[in-house]
């Protein structure tokens, strides 16, 4: 029998943590209780495996084989500043920068906003807000290993709360940006919306180079009585880095919560989005489009609970896979006891390009409520026939007509963003995604 | 402009066209009535090419030239236009871009070169006007959430627009009611040339009362059966498809 020293992932995070001397906010003592309460649980957990129902279609054994550093702050990488420009990035935007997890004070360029705002980095509010954090750090039982190792070990991510009644106009544009391998990045998010505030974020990821690297990425969201949070991700990281995210909100009554992520990237992507109505009148939209190729797995994981009586979630997914990429999504919608006149809907279509791509979808719906309505749908199939002899029989070729149909099925889904740089930029991302691309010039 | 000689054709490996014969000259109207089943759907969509429909024998030549070994798309820029009898819904592609897409592919076809934007638009919005379609169609998804009638007048529209050689209207009357069926008749006359040739297949008479045709074709177990002028639809009217079917027994015996 060949025995050699097995490498264990979780004796390698406990190690990272016990030598990571300095992590953010170690002189607040709640935060530094978070911190041990997180590393004792992922002890425990450690990485999840298809064992558990919710990561039955996605094996992290590739994380668990190798053990990524810490990302240490320093000089951004020479070719940001041409990356940053290259990107074409709105220009009205607030734009926070953070390499390989942390942030970068040069690169971003936060415009004038209200004195009132709080918009910097999770280390800067720390020292300034702690205040207004500490209730992101009461976590007592985390759901996963990964959520705990976020927990235990984020450095960085960014903060924004928008006091009540005030309207950050501008789109705040997080760019994550990648500029070496081998490194976890723990990154920690909070945004709270204040009663009667607007705010609309994206969180954008991507890599300069083609390295193997882990974002462990957690977003906290709270949106009090009737304000509105718009939360657009977008994800086109290298074909070898490993994503996984949680992005959980909490809305009070009549908050509005829109959800987008747009997944493109990496080996790996897991999303875990998910909204609690903790008010009536309140509705979320939450949307979502992946495109893959290759070996990819992307997997979304949503949660809608409806405890509140009243409330709208309109939930609408697609896919797109070629190669022999994988996706997962899960859909749950709980409608709690006394949640009367919930109005709950979800759908998620999948096109598969390739015999070899596969998905599994699963909606899944528990209703404890009497005066409901709850339509929920999911198809997977190839390109509708009847669509695409349509278009032939108006002298559409058969090539620009198959384009123009992978096209039109995920424009259907990007063409609800109210916010027009993400849009054109995904409409941008999905013509060089597509064959003959050019054949499409005159449908656009 | 049209002949169709000794058609045979397939659906899902079950024999629907049976020998059908028939000769359409410019400028000619010619309907195609029959029961459910006849195969008038099946003849429009062959004629169109679609994939599904399988010919076994027999030839079809349009303007001089082997239709059935033409693609889709080229016979629809050689002039075809099929009118669907249940068009079809395609989010993401909007109404003016399908339909500046496929004016442009027929006119590159013939050598010549693209519309000017601008007299494109007004040309379809002057067209939509006839149509009576309300101008916010012009950047919604072609028939997304279109009524049955908007559907059909929304065919009649890209008829127009394309300006056909021979246009096939398949079972157009479906699903319209009284109002909606004078305004896509209207829309269909008003197309009417001495050059245009069009192939009306329908169930009911009550169609070629406002599009009146200069030949009527009866159709059926996939063949014609009966021929004539425009009262032979009066009479079908009349009489019902019962009497052609008792015809067709006695000639049998």
């Amino acid at each position: 029998m060949n025995v050699t020293s097995v490498f264990n992932a979780r004796e390698h995070y406990l190690g990272v943590f016990r030598e990571s001397a300095q992590l953010a906010g170690a002189n607040l003592p709640w935060l530094k209780n978070s911190r041990v309460r997180a590393i004792e649980q992922f002890a425990e957990l450690g990485f999840p495996t298809t064992k558990h129902e919710n990561w039955k279609y996605t094996s992290l054994a590739s994380l668990d084989r190798r053990g990524f550093q810490l990302s240490t702050p320093g000089e951004p990488h020479p070719d940001c500043v041409a990356a940053i420009v290259n990107l074409k990035l709105d220009s009205d935007a607030h734009l926070l920068v953070f390499i390989n997890g942390h942030f970068s004070a040069p690169l971003s360029k936060r415009k004038d906003l209200p004195e009132s705002v709080i918009l910097s980095d999770i280390n800067s509010a720390l020292e300034t807000h702690p205040e207004k954090l500490e209730r992101f750090f009461a976590e007592t039982k985390f759901a996963t290993g990964v959520g705990a190792l976020n927990g235990a070990l984020f450095a960085d991510g960014y903060v924004l709360v928008v006091p009540e009644h005030t309207e950050v106009e501008a789109a705040i544009h997080v760019l994550f940006l990648q500029t070496a391998g081998d490194t976890i990045a723990n990154v920690k998010n909070v945004i709270v919306a204040e009663v009667g505030s607007r705010a609309r974020v994206i969180e954008h990821f991507a890599t300069l180079g083609d390295f193997a690297y882990f974002n462990n990425i957690s977003t906290e969201i709270y949106a009090a009585r009737d304000s509105r949070i718009e939360h657009l991700k977008l994800q086109q990281e290298s074909a070898a880095a490993s994503h996984i995210a949680d992005i959980r909100a909490t809305q009070a009554q009549a908050s509005e919560f829109a959800s987008y992520s747009f997944a493109l990237g990496g080996a790996l992507s897991r999303n875990d989005i998910a909204t609690y109505f903790d008010g009536e009148h309140a509705n979320c939209v939450m949307n979502g489009l992946y495109l893959t190729q290759g070996k990819q797995v992307v997997d979304h994981h949503t949660r809608v609970d409806h405890a509140k009586p009243r409330c709208v979630s309109r939930e609408f997914y697609k896919g797109i896979l070629d190669g022999a990429s994988r996706a997962i999504f899960n859909g749950k919608v709980i409608v709690h006891k006394d949640a009367q006149q919930t109005d709950a809907s979800q759908s998620n279509r999948n096109l598969l390009l390739s015999d070899n791509a596969e998905v599994d979808t699963k909606p899944e719906l528990e209703i404890y409520a009497h005066d409901v309505k709850c339509a929920h749908g999911a198809t997977v199939g190839q390109l509708d026939m009847n669509q695409l002899f349509y278009l032939r029989s108006r002298g559409i070729d058969e090539a620009a007509a198959r384009t123009l149909l992978i096209f039109a099925f995920a424009e259907d889904l990007v063409s609800g963003l109210s916010y027009l740089p993400l849009r054109q930029r995904m409409e941008h991302i999905l013509m060089s995604r597509l064959p003959d691309a050019d054949l499409l010039k005159e449908f656009l | 402009m049209l002949t169709i000689k000794n058609l045979h054709a397939k659906v899902d490996n079950k024999e629907i066209l049976r020998g059908i014969n028939l000769t359409i000259n410019p400028g000619e109207v010619h309907a195609i009535m029959g029961p459910n089943g006849s195969g008038k759907s099946t003849l429009a969509n062959v004629l169109a090419g679609r994939d599904s429909y399988v010919v076994t024998a027999g030839e079809v030549t349009y303007l001089g030239k082997d239709l059935l070994t033409m693609a889709t798309e080229e016979r629809a820029r050689e002039g075809i236009f099929l009118a669907f009898q249940y068009p079809v819904e395609i989010p993401g592609v909007s109404n003016i871009n399908l339909l500046k897409a496929a004016l442009n592919a027929i006119r590159r076809h013939r050598g010549e070169s693209d519309l000017d934007a601008m007299d494109f638009l007004k040309m379809v919005k002057g067209k939509m006007k006839m149509m009576q379609i309300d101008q916010s169609f012009i950047s919604r998804a072609v028939n997304e959430g279109f009524s049955g009638g908007e559907k059909k007048r929304n065919e009649v529209l890209q008829m127009s627009v394309l300006e056909p050689k021979l246009a096939i209207l398949d079972e157009t009357d479906s699903g319209l009611d009284i109002d909606a069926l004078k305004v896509v008749s209207a829309g269909v006359n008003a197309n009417r040339t001495p050059e245009r040739s069009m192939l009306v297949v329908t169930h009911y008479q009550r169609l070629l009362d406002y599009i009146v045709p200069d030949f009527v074709h009866v159709l059926a177990h996939g063949r014609i059966v009966k021929s004539g002028g425009k009262e032979l639809a009066l009479e079908l009217e009349a009489k019902g498809y019962g009497w052609i079917e008792k015809e067709l027994k006695a000639q049998a015996a």
